[in-house]
């Protein structure tokens, strides 16, 4: 079942792309920043346990 | 086989275990995450009335969920903490208040961003809105306070005391389109319609849902751990000056 009859109209988003993309890019980014922080808090951790 | 549970409640001994099980809930997220977005955008069909922009609600009502949720765990941890005098409980709070701080601000954010062309306004300082912007305020207001005090056993109650109280904003926020005239429309979003179609959308949002609650998980225990962590070396760091302290009392 393909509801777009393009990729245009999937990116346009029936004229609030600008909307919907904006709200899932932002929730995908900072969840992506907060793993990424996380790491690298850990790894300083682990880093200190060596020394 | 019996586990003793207990066990875990020591810090040392639930280090490794959160280490071994952050990948395996981040990896379950990042798998319903996928299939939460394929529903989204393939197969939840588009809404009658507010046309695409309502897939916003696909991240915006689980970031909401979780942000709520979130507060109540937290709550729950600082009861436990306080009733046992649990260490690992308190960092658990700790180690959750940062993401719940996110969600709360993803949800304002992505509703703002439905709210634009569908209210055609960002804000309104309506019951809903407003409570969940008072959440974002108690969360910061919650990590503020943890971290203000230099006495981890002090500022482990005190934030305790804080999550308990003011988690009764969490209802407040859940009820707030009941017992208020507000703008921001009721739990039911057009799920009165043709029954696949409901159907197609209330799966897509629980399964955001799941994804966005097995990240939480994973993130937190990623984030106890660092929690652990940094305690252990403050404790250390303490006992070596004291004894550098002591040392050099002796010479004296």
């Amino acid at each position: 079942m393909m509801q777009w009859q393009s990729l245009d109209a999937f990116l346009s988003m029936g004229g609030y792309g600008f909307y919907v993309w904006l709200s899932f890019g932002l929730t995908a980014v900072c969840m992506a920043v907060e793993l990424v922080l996380l790491y690298a808090r850990q790894n300083t951790l682990d880093d200190g346990e060596q020394t | 086989m019996r586990i003793n549970w207990y066990r875990f409640s020591s810090p040392q001994t639930f280090y490794p275990l959160a280490g071994r099980l952050a990948p395996w809930f981040l990896g379950v997220a990042g798998l319903l995450a996928v299939v939460g977005l394929y529903i989204s955008f393939f197969v939840a069909p588009t809404d009658f009335q507010q046309g695409e922009a309502y897939r916003i609600i696909f991240v915006h009502v689980p970031a909401a969920w979780m942000s709520m949720f979130i507060y109540l765990v937290m709550a729950g941890w600082s009861a436990v903490g306080l009733a046992l005098n649990a260490r690992l409980s308190f960092m658990m709070a700790q180690a959750l208040a940062p993401t719940g701080a996110m969600f709360t601000f993803l949800a304002l954010v992505t509703g703002s961003l439905w709210g634009k062309p569908m209210w055609g306004t960002w804000w309104v300082w309506d019951a809903r809105l407003t409570s969940e912007l008072i959440l974002l305020f108690l969360y910061i207001g919650h990590m503020a306070l943890q971290s203000a005090m230099e006495d981890t056993r002090r500022a482990d109650r005190a934030g305790a005391m804080f999550a308990l109280v003011s988690a009764i904003n969490v209802p407040i926020i859940y009820f707030s389109v009941k017992w208020w005239n507000t703008l921001h429309q009721g739990a039911s979003i057009s799920l009165t319609k043709a029954p696949a179609m409901a159907h197609a959308m209330l799966l897509g949002m629980l399964v955001m849902a799941l994804a966005f609650w097995a990240y939480t998980i994973g993130v937190a225990l990623m984030r106890v751990r660092c929690v652990i962590k940094d305690r252990e070396r403050e404790a250390e760091w303490i006992d070596e000056a004291r004894e550098i302290d002591e040392a050099s009392e002796v010479e004296q």
